[in-house]
C-alpha cells in the first residue's frame, strides 16, 4: 500500500483545501495521471500520480478545507510489489523526516553554527629583498604592465581581455606592448560589452584559463557586477567546491579628475563585502606589481582596483627576478606613536603626507597601508592600534558601510580597551561627485581632511 | 507548441547531413530508457517538494525530456561542455550525472553532488563537462561563450552546449555574447529551449519577435527551428549545428520548440494557459509517447520497454531513498568552498 499525501505548493504552504478529486476507489492510476486539485490563497495545482496501483480509499474528501500537508488523502495499493519501492515505510520515513527538515532548515540552530574557523595562521611576510637590490623608478602603470607580462611569459593560460587592451595599447597604456609580444590570440580587444566579457570570462576561467578581465574604470564593471559576484564569486561554494573560477578583475577604480558622477565611485567596499572575492587596492608601483602577480597566480577571483590618478606616479620597484607579495597583508608605511592612520590604494600618499604635516606639529601617526581588503589583515591594524590607541581611517569612498565603517568596528570589537578616543573616518562627502572644481574638492578627502581627523582623536 | 508548427527553415544553410531521421532499434531503446528516466525523477522531486524533503525553488522538466537527450547524442563527453540555466535536472541525467546525487542535492544533503550547498538550481560535474546550472536568467549564455573562447584558445575542438529559454533569450547580455561567439567565431551551439513561457508570461506576450531561430540574424549567426517533441529531429539538426561547429563555422542558433507541463516552479497558480491547452500537448504531442510510436515500427517489443520501465523505477526509487538517507552536510561544511587554498 501507498498513501499519498497532501502535497506543499511552497515552502511556506501549511494547509489547503482539496477542491477536486479525478479518481475514485478502484481506479487504476498511472504515473503522471492528474488526480487531484489543490488550491491554497495563492495558487491552484494538480496533483499527479507518482505512483502506480489501484485506488482503495479516498481518505479524504474533496472540498475538505484546512487539510494540513503531509496528511494522508488516498491510499493506493501497488501494482505489483517487486517495482514499488517499499512504499509505505518511504511514506512514513519521509513523514517524519519532513518537519524535521523544514524545522532545522528554516530555524538553523546558532548554537550549533561552528566559527568561522580560523584557518591555521600562515604567517605572510613580503619577501625579503637582499640590501644590495638595485631598485628602479618604475610608474605604477609600467609596473601592472610588467606584472601581467611576466605572468603571461610564465603561463600560458593567462590572457588579457577588455576594452581597448590591444590595439590601441589600453585606453590608459597599462597594457603598452603587450600586444606586440603576445599576439591577439592572449591580447583580446573586445566590443563594448562589459556584461558579455565579464561573464565569457568567468566561463574560461571555470574552464581552466586564467583571465584578466581589464575594465576600462570599475564605474563600468557595474554592468557586470552580476558576473563578478554571482558567477564567479559564489560557484565554488555552491559547487561544493569543484568549479574554480580564477580570473582577475582589473582596472582604474574612483575618482580621477573632473569627469563626473558616473565615472568617479570608489567600489571598495563594494567588492569588499563578498564572501569567494579577494579585493586587492595597492597604492605604489612595487605593491602594483607584486600583488598584480599573486592576484594572476590566486586560484581565486581576485577584484584588483587600481587608481587612475596614480598610475603615471614613479616610485621604486625591487629589481628581483619574480616579485611576488602576499595578498591578504598590510603593510606599516610610516611607523608612529600616537595616532594610526589606515588607508588603502591612493589615499595612503595623503595619509603620509598628512603624517609629515603632523609630525612637524609632534604628532607621531602609524600609516597603515590595507593594500588587501579581504581578506582584511586585522592583525597588523589592531596591533598598531594597541600601540597608538587612536585610530583615523581614510578611504576615497563614502562613508556609510565603507571600509573605515568595517576598520572601525573590527578595531573595536579587539582593542575596545585600548582605545582613549572614539575612532573618526575621513571618507568623501555623503553625495555623487559633482562636476564643478571647487565643489569637487569640498567632496573628496585628502590631506587637510585627515589632519583635521587627526587632531580631532589626539586632542 | 500547439500554435505554430514547427518549421525548419534557416537564416543561412549549414552543411546538411541526410534529412530523414532514422534510428536504430538500440538508439531508440537508449533515448527512451534516459527519457523515461528524466520523467520519472522529476515527477519524483515533484512529490518529495510537496513532503517537504526538498526546499526552495524547483524547476521540473517534464514534456522537455527530447530536447535534452537529443542534444546528448552529440556531446563527446569529457571533452564537449554544456552549460545550462535553472531548469536542469533532465540536462544533468542526460549528461550523464548520477540520479543519487543530483536527488540528494535536491534534498540538500551531504551526498548531493555539491554537498548540498547549490541546490536545485547549482549543480556541477566537471567528469561530464556539465558546466552548471545557474540561476541569473541569461548569465549561463554569457559563461557559456566563455566555455567556447577557452576550446577555442586551446585550440582543440570542443564544442559548448549552451542551453536556455524563450524568457532568456530577451535578456541583453544573450547578444552581447552572440556578437563576440560570431566575430571571434566561436564553438557555441546556442539551445534555445522555447517552451512557450517564460514563468507566466507567453512568448507573445513578452518578445516583438517569436521566431527565436532568426535572433542571431544580425549577428550572421544562422540558426534551425526544430520540434522539440521529436528526440530524433532535435539529434539530427544538432548534429549538423555540432559538425559546422567542429569544423570552425562558428555559433549556431537552434530554436526547439517544446513544452512544459509542470508549473514554472512548484508554486505556480496555472492561470495563465489554459488546462485544455496542456491536455492537448500531453495527448498528442507527448515525446515519450512519440518515441513509443517509432519503437513499435522498429519492433521493440512491450516486454522490452518494461524491463526499461521497471530499471528506471529501481533507480529513481534507489536515488530517493539515497536522497533521504544521506545526512545533511556537517556544520563544519559552512565555512568550506568559500576560497581555494592556495
Amino acid at each position: 500500500m501507498t498513501d499519498i499525501l497532501m502535497p506543499a505548493l511552497s515552502p511556506t504552504m501549511e494547509e489547503g483545501t482539496l477542491t477536486k478529486w479525478h479518481i475514485k476507489a478502484g481506479d487504476t492510476v498511472s504515473a503522471g495521471q492528474v488526480i487531484a486539485e489543490i488550491e491554497t490563497d495563492k495558487a491552484t495545482m494538480e496533483v499527479e500520480a507518482v505512483d502506480e496501483g489501484e485506488v482503495l480509499e479516498i481518505l479524504v474528501a474533496e472540498g475538505s478545507e484546512n487539510v494540513k500537508v503531509n496528511t494522508p488523502i488516498a491510499r493506493l495499493a501497488g501494482e505489483d510489489g517487486a517495482a514499488a519501492p517499499a512504499p509505505k515505510a518511504e511514506s512514513d520515513k519521509a513523514q517524519a523526516d519532513a518537519p524535521k527538515a523544514t524545522a532545522e532548515g528554516k530555524t538553523g540552530d546558532p548554537e550549533k553554527a561552528p566559527a568561522q574557523t580560523s584557518t591555521p595562521k600562515v604567517e605572510l611576510r613580503d619577501p625579503e629583498i637582499p640590501a644590495d637590490t638595485k631598485l628602479v623608478k618604475t610608474t605604477v602603470r609600467d609596473a601592472l604592465r610588467d606584472a601581467m607580462a611576466e605572468e603571461m611569459r610564465r603561463d600560458d593560460r593567462v590572457f588579457l581581455i577588455g576594452e581597448e587592451v590591444a590595439q590601441y595599447q589600453g585606453a590608459y597604456k597599462v597594457s603598452r606592448d603587450l600586444l606586440q609580444e603576445f599576439g591577439d590570440q592572449r591580447v583580446v580587444d573586445t566590443p563594448i560589452t562589459e556584461h558579455g566579457f565579464a561573464g565569457l570570462g568567468v566561463g574560461a576561467a571555470m574552464s581552466g584559463l586564467k583571465p584578466i578581465v581589464e575594465f576600462m574604470t570599475f564605474n563600468f564593471a557595474m554592468q557586470a557586477i552580476d558576473h563578478i559576484i554571482n558567477s564567479a564569486a559564489k560557484t565554488l561554494y555552491m559547487s561544493g567546491g569543484q568549479i574554480r573560477a580564477p580570473i582577475v578583475f582589473r582596472g582604474p577604480n574612483g575618482a580621477a579628475s573632473r569627469v563626473g558622477a558616473q565615472h568617479s565611485q570608489d567600489y571598495s567596499a563594494w567588492y569588499a563585502q563578498v564572501p569567494g572575492l579577494k579585493v586587492v587596492a595597492p597604492y605604489d608601483a612595487a605593491d602594483a606589481k607584486g600583488l598584480l602577480k599573486a592576484a594572476i597566480r590566486d586560484p581565486n577571483p581576485v577584484v584588483f582596483l587600481e587608481h587612475e590618478m596614480m598610475y603615471g606616479l614613479e616610485f621604486d620597484v625591487p629589481d628581483v627576478e619574480d616579485y611576488v607579495l602576499p595578498i591578504g597583508k598590510a603593510k606599516v608605511r610610516r611607523e608612529g606613536k600616537d595616532v594610526t592612520i589606515t588607508a588603502h590604494s591612493r589615499m595612503v600618499g595623503f595619509a603620509l603626507q598628512a603624517a609629515e604635516k603632523l609630525a612637524e606639529e609632534g604628532i607621531e601617526c602609524e600609516v597603515v597601508d590595507l593594500r588587501t581588503l579581504r581578506p582584511l589583515d586585522t592583525d597588523t591594524i589592531v596591533e598598531s592600534v594597541k600601540k597608538t590607541s587612536r585610530l583615523v581611517s581614510a578611504e576615497e569612498g563614502w562613508g556609510p558601510m565603507g571600509v573605515g565603517a568595517e576598520v572601525v568596528a573590527r578595531v573595536i570589537e579587539h582593542a575596545f580597551d585600548y582605545l582613549d578616543a572614539p575612532p573618526l573616518r575621513v571618507h568623501q562627502e555623503d553625495v555623487p561627485l559633482p562636476y564643478a572644481a571647487n565643489l569637487e574638492v569640498l567632496s573628496l578627502p585628502g590631506v587637510d581632511k585627515i589632519v583635521a581627523a587627526v587632531k580631532q582623536v589626539t586632542a | 507548441m500547439a500554435k505554430a508548427p514547427a518549421k525548419s527553415a534557416q537564416t543561412t544553410s549549414p552543411d546538411k547531413l541526410p534529412n530523414t531521421p532514422t534510428a536504430s532499434k538500440e538508439d531508440l531503446l537508449r533515448f527512451y530508457r534516459e527519457m523515461v528516466l528524466i520523467r520519472r525523477f522529476e515527477e519524483r522531486a515533484g512529490q518529495l517538494y510537496g513532503m517537504g524533503l526538498i526546499g526552495g525553488f524547483c524547476h521540473l522538466y517534464i514534456g522537455q525530456e527530447a530536447v535534452a537527450v537529443g542534444v546528448q547524442e552529440s556531446v563527446k563527453q569529457g571533452h564537449d561542455k554544456i552549460i545550462t540555466g535553472y531548469r536542469d535536472h533532465g540536462h544533468m541525467l542526460a549528461a550523464g550525472m548520477d540520479p543519487k546525487e543530483v536527488m540528494a542535492e535536491l534534498t540538500g544533503r551531504s551526498g548531493g553532488s555539491s554537498k548540498g550547498k547549490g541546490g536545485s538550481m547549482h549543480m556541477f560535474d566537471v567528469p561530464t563537462g556539465f558546466y552548471g546550472g545557474h540561476g541569473i536568467v541569461g548569465a549561463q549564455v554569457a559563461l557559456g561563450t566563455g566555455l567556447a573562447f577557452a576550446g577555442k584558445y586551446r585550440g582543440d575542438d570542443s564544442v559548448a552546449f549552451v542551453y536556455f529559454g524563450d524568457g532568456a533569450s530577451n535578456q541583453g547580455q544573450v547578444y552581447e555574447s552572440f556578437n563576440m561567439a560570431q566575430l571571434w567565431k566561436l564553438p557555441a551551439i546556442y539551445i534555445i529551449e522555447n517552451n512557450q513561457y517564460a514563468m507566466g508570461t507567453s512568448i507573445e506576450r513578452s518578445s516583438s519577435t517569436t521566431e527565436l531561430y532568426q535572433r542571431g540574424a544580425s549577428f550572421g549567426i544562422p540558426g534551425e527551428q526544430v520540434d522539440g517533441m521529436d528526440v530524433l529531429a532535435v539529434r539530427d539538426a544538432t548534429a549538423r549545428a555540432v559538425k559546422r561547429a567542429r569544423e570552425g563555422g562558428g555559433p549556431f542558433i537552434l530554436e526547439v520548440k517544446t513544452y512544459r507541463y509542470r508549473g514554472h516552479s512548484m508554486s505556480d497558480p496555472a492561470k495563465y494557459r489554459t488546462k485544455e491547452e496542456v491536455d492537448e500537448v500531453k495527448k498528442t504531442r507527448d515525446p515519450i509517447d512519440h518515441l513509443k510510436m517509432l519503437l513499435s515500427a522498429a519492433n521493440a517489443t512491450e516486454d522490452e520497454l518494461k524491463a526499461i520501465d521497471t530499471e528506471i523505477k529501481a533507480i529513481v526509487a534507489e536515488a530517493v531513498q539515497f536522497a533521504q538517507e544521506s545526512p545533511e552536510p556537517d556544520p563544519s561544511e559552512l565555512y568550506t568552498d568559500v576560497y581555494v587554498e592556495a
